[in-house]
């Protein structure tokens, strides 16, 4: 029966995975290949966030920092430099990554509250000086004209083009993080979440693998921001606001915080539901905003995630007492 | 020069402590870092905006009209939304507070549109003039109400019974449950404390700037943040301190440093005391129980 079961699953996979692979090429409508791409490139952000946030319980709320700085680089050295996409694309990823480490050195010693609060801090600065350092980003005017990857001579300009580019980064990265997932550090960073002090009597190494943490999400947003800077052409300090890391965050919270798949789900949904209801798009950050305290109150672990609904033992500040003797124990972390 | 911005850091500083205080309070009773505190200010004050165009509302009256509006929208959050997740994960309820702050400050941009209005002051511009030196009538009175308020709640604190019950419940709520405190009233109680303060301060903070925009409150909730983790997170004498502490850097930096990069000097100090004394000036330090 598991065998059966098992083979059942990779077929469902493999027609899905042609499915991504192919329908494309049958579609003439530019739009929704636009929005695949947009999706693809938010998957990468939410993974990325799911991973230090959702995984390791380390709450960022300054990740469009790490977008924009990877946009930045990655359009600066394709302007200024004319390095090649896939050079810039790496440094992009690089600066971030660095960036990753530094953020994540001084949060190490925060918890939850005072790490939100301070990661939507710097992520204010990072804003300010994309926005204030007009020699280098040009301020609020942005920069314009940002060239698309080539291959060997060949642009890659059309979003078909584009849409393959991003699904096989995608799949790369998917592919990395759901092996991670099952991997002892997976498996590690779970426990930091859960329980730091017990992971690190466990003899986990709670500092190196946080740090890794943050730097690896945070070179998965670079990655996103360079995709993002040569698929747009142009970027501007207006797309890598608070606003924005709210929108990530509430991707990872409505997949699932702690889910892999959640994270992907979420993206989609919340590319995609924006352009699905084009009719609110004024009140979109309202919406988002009741949204994100509606899942908090009646769904808390979203679509996919498992572990954000046990309750506190004992301490119950209003309520039956008998609710409050139950010692649940805790649900096993998210797929 | 100096004695200038000693007085503009002192006014700004008095604001941020009330500012801190409601966010202190919030944070000691439920262990919430509220972000939609400076928001619901906000909301109170650009009612009052409105108010003042269409119901030609007296200048003064909105400083009793915004603490009153800011303190029952605090309550009403608090009993709509963070009340069901007292017992949750704590992440649960820091990320509703998200939510409610997004929402409000994204309502208010439909409301009211995302310019700075104009806000008019009392004591247009009238000052005591000191050799070299102006201060202004408005700055005066900003120091007297703001300590007056914070005297107030000094005394209320420590002498009326909810205060008493506001300082068990901060130290251990199970305690102060079983103790006979009401929690719950507490809870509110602090909620409603803490918006009249902001409103106060937000009133105040549009009259010195001239200015109300749905992101005002943004912004200070930060700051009030980095000065109630200067001060001793929890901590009323630390949210004072902090705060003032926070008013006079920023005037000072602001002066002689650079003022494009105003607001950086709050998460300076946050990221500073945060790596040296985390428990700040005034707070405990505590240490983690297994």
């Amino acid at each position: 029966m598991p065998v059966r079961a098992l083979s059942d699953r990779r077929v469902l996979a493999g027609a899905f995975g042609l499915l991504l692979v192919v329908a494309p090429l049958f579609s003439s409508n530019q739009y929704l290949i636009r929005l695949l791409v947009m999706s693809g490139i938010n998957i990468l952000l939410a993974m990325g966030l799911n991973l230090i946030s959702g995984v390791t319980g380390q709450l960022s709320m300054g990740h469009a920092a790490f977008y924009g700085m990877g946009a930045y680089t990655s359009a600066l050295l394709m302007l200024r430099l004319s390095v090649p996409f896939w050079f810039s694309a790496l440094a992009a990823a690089l600066v971030a990554g660095v960036f990753g480490v530094l953020l994540g050195i001084p949060t190490l010693r925060l918890r939850g509250d005072y790490l939100a609060i301070t990661t939507v801090g710097l992520g204010e600065i990072v804003h300010l000086i994309f926005l204030n350092w007009d020699s280098v980003t040009n301020g609020p005017l942005g920069l314009p004209g940002i060239p698309a990857p080539s291959l060997m001579r060949v642009q890659l300009g059309s979003n078909l083009a584009y849409y393959y580019l991003v699904l096989v980064v995608d799949v790369l990265v998917a592919g990395s993080l759901f092996r991670l997932a099952r991997s002892r550090v997976g498996r590690a960073l779970i426990a930091i979440r859960d329980d730091e002090l017990t992971a690190e009597t466990m003899g986990i190494d709670t500092t190196r693998l946080k740090v890794t943490a943050f730097a690896f999400s945070a070179v998965l947003a670079g990655v996103a921001g360079a995709l993002f800077a040569s698929y747009m052409s142009f970027i501007s300090p207006e797309n890598f606001t608070y606003s924005e890391s709210v929108t990530m965050l509430l991707m990872v919270v409505l997949g699932g915080m702690g889910s892999y798949w959640g994270a992907i789900a979420g993206a989609g949904i919340l590319t995609i539901a924006p352009e699905a209801l084009r009719v609110l798009s004024e009140w979109r950050m309202v919406v988002y905003g009741v949204a994100l305290v509606v899942l908090m109150i009646v769904r808390p672990q979203g679509l996919f995630g498992s572990g954000f609904t046990e309750k506190k033992p004992v301490k119950k500040i209003k309520g039956k007492a008998s609710e409050s003797a139950e010692l649940k124990a805790p649900v096993g972390g998210g797929d | 020069m100096f004695l200038e911005q000693l007085v503009n850091g002192l006014a700004m500083g008095s604001i941020y402590a009330l500012i801190t205080l409601g966010f202190t309070m919030v944070y000691g009773v439920i262990r919430l870092v509220n972000f939609a505190h400076g928001d619901v200010y906000m909301f109170a004050v650009m009612a009052c905006v409105s108010l003042l165009a269409s119901a030609h509302l007296p200048l003064w009256m909105t400083l009793l009209l915004a603490p009153v509006i800011a303190g029952a929208l605090g309550v009403a959050l608090a009993w709509s939304t963070y009340r069901h997740l007292l017992n949750a994960p704590r992440i649960n309820m820091l990320l509703a507070a998200v939510g409610v702050a997004i929402a409000l400050e994204n309502l208010a941009i439909r409301l009211w549109g995302p310019q700075t209005q104009p806000f008019p002051s009392l004591w247009e511009g009238r000052a005591i003039v000191l050799g070299t030196t102006q201060i202004s009538y408005l700055q005066i009175f900003m120091l007297v109400l703001s300590y007056g308020i914070m005297l107030a709640l000094n005394l209320l604190v420590k002498k009326t019974k909810i205060g008493i019950a506001m300082r068990a419940s901060a130290e251990d709520m199970t305690t102060a449950r079983l103790m006979g405190a009401p929690v719950m009233q507490v809870v509110y109680a602090t909620f409603a404390i803490g918006g009249v303060m902001g409103g106060v301060a937000g009133i105040q903070f549009a009259m010195y700037y001239n200015a109300a925009y749905p992101m005002m409150g943004f912004v200070p909730t930060l700051k009030a943040f980095s000065a109630a983790v200067l001060g001793g997170i929890g901590s009323i004498p630390g949210a004072m301190l902090g705060g003032l502490v926070l008013g006079l850097a920023e005037a000072l930096g602001a002066a002689y440093i650079s003022s494009g990069y105003r607001d950086a000097i709050a998460f300076a100090i946050l990221i500073l005391i945060l790596l040296v004394r985390p428990s700040g000036v005034l707070g405990r330090s505590t240490v983690e129980k297994v």
